[in-house]
């Protein structure tokens, strides 16, 4: 695709995000915008899995800091607006933390401590009830206010969700085309000619996860004022499995790629009503089907049928989108 | 004293169950460099094969458990490795770890819908009668419990290190490619490695369902302690998982017991990011090439 059909298809795309909820209830105006949110938590996730090769389990974790720290500073009176930053530092400073250890060691170790971390966190939420109302949670977060835009109407949130998922797709861009976007995709190829070529592959590694880990705190940032109400259960385990398989199915290491997994596990649940208890079975059967057959997720599937019927000639893997996870 | 000797026991023989689960959570990863998130779903689901057994088939307690390990060895050891595993590995082992954590979720929903959402009673193996030791009140099934899963670890260890087939695992886990040059079949040895993995989940899941209910969500906690059993004691070892999985268990009795019973779960969690920080290879673990 060259470049101008892809800043059309990208304008056509943003143009049909726009248009989407006009006209429709509250409750599918609810369903697109945490489609955008989940969307943002599997972007971040897809830099630590998809660019530098590293599982991470902990994505809804960080939502959930993200959300309860936005959640605790706007109750106490704080703009949106100056309450999300603080809420991207600390997954950005956490992330850091847990990162250095677990990523001292080779293997896929980053998976079980942030599978642990996970559930620790779940733990303090559901016990330290002083600061974070335990399993009642805390309700009534205000909507982000800015003068003349009130986000107050399902709509309009719509509209700013989208704003904010816009720049931080933007800023995704930047990060992935930028030289430490270059060295994140070069470790995911080839480690070892990476880091003979003096890249400190240890830090580009844990700079992945930890700005992958501060998108989930801003997708958390953002659940808190769309749902208005946030507790523990939201952010167990079974969340993070959940936005790791969006990533996975859209199509890991792929720009877009979450956004179509995000579409896939949040959006087509509400099509597949009639599926009810059995829609879980299906779709992780079918998961382990396109792992069989499309490792590079559903993205992966337009790409072969692309090259099937225009083959071109092999780029280079550093350059190329999709990961091969090894 | 003695609520202290009783709440070591009980955790010893807790522990001893969580090595099981760990031990054939490292012969897999040993043999086919892969990690099984569903280990924790696996050791679930045994515990419904045996009861569908009794409640579809009229068998009997003692044939339905043989009926549950049948199932589970051909189902969670032949079938997983010729559906899932085998296909999925020559794409990477992330991506088979991803397919493993779909496969949980498959496990657990379909037993949920198609068995039942609430918790099962599950009847325990062993007596339940508590015991006197020197004025010390055991549990018999605990002792009985620990006896057991002692006596499966000391059998299979006696397998891999006497038995040429299980000689010829060990030569396939360390390095496959000498070891098929020296004519093991190596496909047959990975094969038997899941084979022996699912053995172990379903005797597993035998001794520790009759404490917990069978519910099909069990699997959550259950694997997260096998994999950190794992990676405390040593991935690279089974006296390492032995080790790793009855030293959770007795910490996380005693920590119930005497010190908070909120944070109890913390602890297996805790010690995890203890033990990667200061020595990463596990406690009674080898070193492995560092990151890279």
């Amino acid at each position: 695709m060259n470049v101008r059909m892809r800043t059309l298809s990208i304008l056509g795309l943003v143009a049909l995000a726009i248009a989407a909820p006009i006209g429709q209830g509250n409750y599918i105006i609810y369903v697109l915008t945490s489609w955008l949110v989940f969307a943002i938590a599997a972007m971040g996730l897809n830099l630590t899995l998809g660019y530098a090769g590293q599982i991470s389990l902990a994505q809804a974790a960080f939502m959930a800091i993200g959300a309860y720290v936005t959640s605790l500073l706007t109750l106490a009176g704080w703009h949106w607006i100056l309450a999300m930053p603080l809420a991207l530092l600390a997954c950005f400073v956490v992330g850091l933390l847990l990162g250095y250890p677990a990523l001292r060691v080779k293997g896929h170790f980053l998976a079980f401590v942030t599978l642990a971390f996970n559930t620790l966190v779940f733990l303090v939420l559901r016990n330290e009830d002083w600061l974070t109302g335990g399993s009642y949670g805390l309700v009534g977060m205000p909507r982000p206010d800015f003068g003349l835009f009130s986000t107050m109407k399902q709509l309009h949130f719509y509209y700013f969700t989208l704003g904010v998922t816009v720049l931080a797709a933007l800023a995704m861009w930047g990060i992935v085309r930028s030289p430490w976007g270059r060295a994140f995709k070069a470790l995911r190829e080839n480690p070892i000619r990476a880091e003979s070529l003096g890249v400190d592959t240890r830090r580009i590694t844990l700079l992945a996860f930890a700005i992958g880990s501060a998108y989930g705190g801003l997708a958390g940032a953002l659940v808190a004022p769309l749902v208005q109400f946030i507790e523990p259960g939201s952010f167990g385990v079974a969340h993070s499995l959940r936005i790791l398989l969006m990533v996975v199915v859209g199509g890991s290491g792929y720009f877009f790629g979450p956004f179509l997994g995000a579409a896939v596990v949040i959006l087509l649940p509400e099509v597949l009503r009639f599926a009810e208890g059995y829609y879980l079975i299906i779709y992780s059967a079918l998961v382990i089907v396109m792992l069989v057959f499309v490792p590079s997720g559903l993205i992966g599937v337009w790409g072969r049928l692309h090259e099937k019927f225009w083959p071109r000639h092999e780029i280079r893997a550093d350059l190329k989108e999709g990961a091969g996870l090894k | 004293m003695s609520q202290f000797s009783q709440v070591v026991l009980s955790g010893l023989a807790t522990g001893s169950i969580y090595a099981l689960v760990a031990i054939g959570f490292t012969l897999v990863w040993q043999a086919a460099q892969t990690v099984n998130f569903a280990q924790g779903e696996f050791v679930m689901l045994p515990a419904f094969f045996v009861l569908a057994g009794m409640s579809l088939f009229g068998l009997s307690f003692g044939t339905a458990l043989l009926f549950g390990l049948a199932v589970s060895v051909v189902v969670l050891g032949l079938l997983f490795k010729k559906l899932v595993a085998e296909p999925i590995l020559p794409h990477g082992g992330i991506t088979l770890i991803i397919a493993t954590m779909a496969l949980g979720i498959l496990l657990k929903e379909s037993v949920k819908e198609f068995y039942s959402a609430e918790a099962q009673p599950f009847p325990s193996i062993f007596p339940n009668d508590p015991i006197d030791v020197f004025g010390a009140v055991l549990s018999m099934q605990d002792i009985l419990n620990l006896a057991f899963s002692l006596a499966v670890v000391v059998a299979l260890t006696l397998f891999l290190n006497r038995t040429r087939t299980g000689r010829c695992m060990q030569a396939t886990a360390q390095n496959p490619a000498v070891a098929e040059i020296l004519g093991v079949n190596v496909k047959r040895m990975i094969l038997y490695t899941f084979l022996i993995n699912a053995a172990l989940a379903a005797l597993a899941s035998f001794l520790i369902t009759p404490v917990y209910l069978a519910k099909f969500s069990n699997g959550e906690t259950l694997g997260l302690i096998a994999f950190i059993a794992a990676i405390v004691g040593g991935f690279n070892q089974i006296r390492g998982a032995l080790a790793g999985g009855l030293l959770i268990g007795v910490l996380d009795n005693l920590t119930a017991a005497y010190v908070t019973a909120e944070y109890r779960a913390a602890l297996p969690l805790v010690l995890l990011i203890v033990i990667i920080l200061v020595r990463p290879q596990g406690l009674l673990g080898t070193k492995e090439g560092r990151a890279v």
